[in-house]
């Protein structure tokens, strides 16, 4: 059967059809699709773990039990979940064990560009790259094979545009895999020192192995060319060579670590030049250069951020296709959505000239105008690390002109041991918590605030509140951040006290089937133009609001954006706003 | 066979993505090979959002090259001044929604919202078509289904029989707009012919 379907779908699918029963993940942009497509199949255990950490040890567990399992990841959170992952080479894996990590090269919606086949090499496990859906789907069947063959975790590198490109995939059926025998073997899974210089020397050996099976594997290929021009390419980058060296010999990397020197060395001989053409790091240039030859990649190729055809074309051939001049237009920021109760907050915020450590979710577009309310954000759960330091840099008294912000879901993550070591260290820092009752950022995940399992099942449901005093906050405040008078007072009258507080800002994500129910129940807002004040005043402008704007010297509120908030009537200062 | 790349473009929220699944699972259905991809940042609605479709007998890149697109259809008037450069040189086809949506930026005074768009676009192709879709897709009974009509404009310049479209638009349809969607298909179809 054909399907039109994403990389990521491809990827779910295929890892059903190799009979996984456990799979595991922290929802993160370009990687949230492969736990939500696999959360559709019954056979399929699956969760929204609280972190990346977490759901690589659930996964993991679930392998050395014996079963088919996988963990899928963003690039950064495979840094959350490194700690595992290192441990994981060394004592190997029962059950077929699959971590898969999607890049994002050119930071679509990511902190940094990070080559997660450098992870790879530094973890010293077998990565598996393919180049675009039906490979997606084709090598995540044989991700499991190598890893029950070798008894090692694989990892597998997606990239946004893998991930979300969508091509044709031929698709077939669920082979069940039978959960194999448990047998207790400590030696091999308790990592205790002793235990554990044994697994290095497993380990060296397992990687000699999986080299020679590099260069045999159907994952690494030469294509025959017409000229003398040799390409080494992996992942995307392949694709876009393809489309511009028509005629040149190809070796198609599919497995860049072990990489396959056997395989290269065959190459080499059928071409006079090589050219290696990869996105982000010179990972595939080094294997090459280490065995003493003399390859080009770099040299022409930027690392920094997502490549294309017109990349590869003009860095290499140094001219471009005849096209029209770029012409230019408007920019569109990304901004907060009309009815997003983040924007009473960062109104508040920028209102108070707060100093305000930010943190990763959709809140991030706090720091933008017209708010411009944040001073940092650095990975996930860091904005109540970083307000500590900022305390302990600065004083007390500067405490009580800045605060910390961070979302439900992100809390939840690895933000919570953050205000557990606040109250431990004696800190003063006063944390907002975003409650939207959802992972709105990367499309509406539950997590354990929301109440909902991933398969949309009832669960318990973590009451923020008491968590913050159970982590020593004695202080905690509840706000409706539509009401902006209110959540003012409440900010002011915290930020300015002497002890830690944390404040929850709780209202749904607008976008949520409940906003959108209670919100299609409003009436939208208008203004009387009459009493308008227009271009002198722009208080509603300064709300930030996307279905607001100038028309004709007066404020406009669109019909088709606005959801009937209430936030700009409540900021215009002639009721000009009905 | 042919080679067509065609570039999608409009603001998040417009219908982009569904546009562009419709185009693409007519061409799989026609016996292509296909391959879709969208460029957008953080926004969830309100950004700029490309989608880039290309379809040929074996496809490799999933993004198109500068110089190598055949169409420009366009959801918004200015997302179109974005994209022309990934045109090719000589008479492009470029088809546009006749809709402003001017963005937040510019009533904040930090931006202009560009003038002149028909005579720039005239100026690099003669087959510009300027549609105004919304108020097309009203008469026929759902502003929303511009997107679909735009779909239709398209479908002149392709080789996909018109029964192959339209299951495909049925098939992706909410069931209580499957019907206006294939109106507003054949009505966008027939701006072209007559």
């Amino acid at each position: 059967m054909k399907l039109l379907i994403s990389g990521n779908e491809a990827v779910a699918r295929g890892a059903w059809e190799a009979g996984v029963k456990v799979a595991c993940a922290y929802p993160g942009t370009p990687s949230t699709e492969i736990l939500e497509n696999l959360s559709k199949y019954p056979e399929v255990n699956t969760e929204w773990s609280t972190n990346e950490k977490v759901a690589f040890e659930v996964a993991y567990g679930a392998a050395i039990a014996g079963a088919r399992s996988v963990v899928s990841m963003k690039h950064v959170g495979l840094n959350v979940a490194a700690d595992p992952l290192f441990s994981s080479a060394y004592a190997g894996t029962k059950g077929g064990f699959v971590i898969i990590s999607c890049d994002d090269p050119g930071m679509h919606s990511s902190q940094n560009e990070q080559d997660t086949r450098r992870y790879a090499k530094f973890a010293k496990i077998p990565i598996i790259e393919p180049s675009d859906a039906q490979e997606a789907y084709d090598f995540i069947k044989l991700a499991f094979e190598i890893s029950e063959k070798f008894e090692t975790p694989v990892l597998f590198r997606m990239s946004t545009r893998v991930s979300h490109t969508k091509g044709i995939v031929e698709v077939s059926e669920r082979k069940e895999v039978p959960v194999k025998d448990y047998v207790k073997n400590p030696s091999q899974f308790i990592l205790l020192p002793a235990n554990a210089r044994e697994r290095h020397k497993v380990l060296e050996e397992k990687l000699l192995k999986l080299k020679e099976y590099s260069s045999e594997s159907i994952l690494n290929r030469i294509e025959k060319g017409k000229n003398s021009i040799g390409i080494v390419s992996s992942g995307v980058a392949y694709n876009y060579a393809k489309e511009v060296f028509k005629d040149a010999w190809f070796l198609k990397i599919g497995m860049p670590f072990p990489f396959p020197e056997k395989l290269f060395k065959k190459f080499y001989k059928k071409v006079k030049k090589i050219i290696v053409i990869e996105e982000n790091e010179p990972f595939l240039e080094e294997e090459i250069k280490i065995l003493g030859y003399k390859v080009e990649g770099k040299k022409y190729l930027p690392i920094c951020d997502e490549l294309n055809p017109d990349i590869v074309r003009k860095s290499i051939k140094k001219r471009e296709l005849p096209h029209p001049d770029p012409l230019k237009t408007v920019r569109r920021p990304p901004q907060l959505c009309p009815g997003c109760p983040h924007t009473g907050v960062f109104y508040c915020l920028s209102k108070l000239k707060v100093t305000v450590t930010g943190d990763i979710g959709c809140y991030t577009l706090g720091a933008l105008p017209p708010f411009n309310a944040m001073d940092t954000c650095i990975c996930m759960g860091a904005s109540i690390g970083n307000a500590l330091g900022f305390e302990k840099a600065r004083g007390k008294d500067f405490s009580k002109r800045m605060v910390a912000v961070i979302g439900d879901s992100t809390f939840l993550h690895s933000g919570v041991t953050g205000l557990i070591n606040i109250a431990y260290n004696k800190g003063t820092v006063k944390t907002i918590i975003l409650d939207n009752r959802t992972t709105a950022m990367t499309g509406h995940q539950d997590h354990p605030g929301t109440g909902k399992t991933a398969k949309g099942e009832k669960t318990k449901e973590i009451n923020l509140k008491e968590l913050a005093k159970a982590c020593g906050i004695e202080k905690v405040y509840e706000v409706n951040p539509y009401d902006i008078k209110e959540t003012l007072k409440t900010l002011k009258s915290a930020i300015e006290s002497e002890e830690a507080a944390v404040i929850i800002s709780r209202a749904p994500c607008a976008l949520l089937k409940e906003s959108r129910e209670y919100f299609s129940k409003k009436e939208k807002k208008r203004v009387l133009e009459e009493k308008c004040l227009g271009e002198k005043c722009k208080a509603c402008i300064r709300v930030g609001c996307p279905a607001i704007s100038i028309r004709n010297g007066k404020a406009f509120i669109s019909p088709l954006l606005c959801v009937g908030c209430d936030l700009c009537t409540q900021v215009c200062p002639v009721t000009a706003i009905v | 066979m042919k080679e067509f790349n065609i570039i999608i473009s409009g603001v998040g929220g417009q219908g982009i993505i569904l546009s562009s699944e419709i185009l693409a699972l007519t061409a799989m259905e026609s016996g292509f090979d296909v391959k879709k991809s969208e460029v957008h940042g953080m926004a969830q609605r309100g950004g700029s959002v490309v989608s880039h479709v290309r379809i040929a007998k074996k496809v490799y890149s999933p993004l198109i090259e500068k110089g190598k697109g055949d169409i420009l259809l366009s959801f918004e008037k200015a997302e179109t001044l974005r994209w022309v450069h990934y045109l090719k040189k000589n008479s492009p086809i470029i088809i546009v929604n006749d809709l402003e949506l001017v963005p937040p930026i510019v009533s904040l005074g930090l931006e202009e919202y560009p003038k002149n768009v028909e005579e720039t676009l005239r100026k690099i192709t003669e087959k510009l078509y300027f549609i105004p879709a919304v108020d097309l897709a009203e008469k026929i009974g759902n502003a929303r289904s511009f997107n679909i009509l735009l779909l239709g404009v398209l479908s002149t310049f392709l080789p996909f029989e018109e029964k192959i479209w339209e299951k495909v638009i049925r098939e992706n349809s909410p069931t209580e707009y499957s019907e206006i969607n294939v109106r507003a298909f054949k009505k966008g179809k027939n701006l072209i012919k007559s």
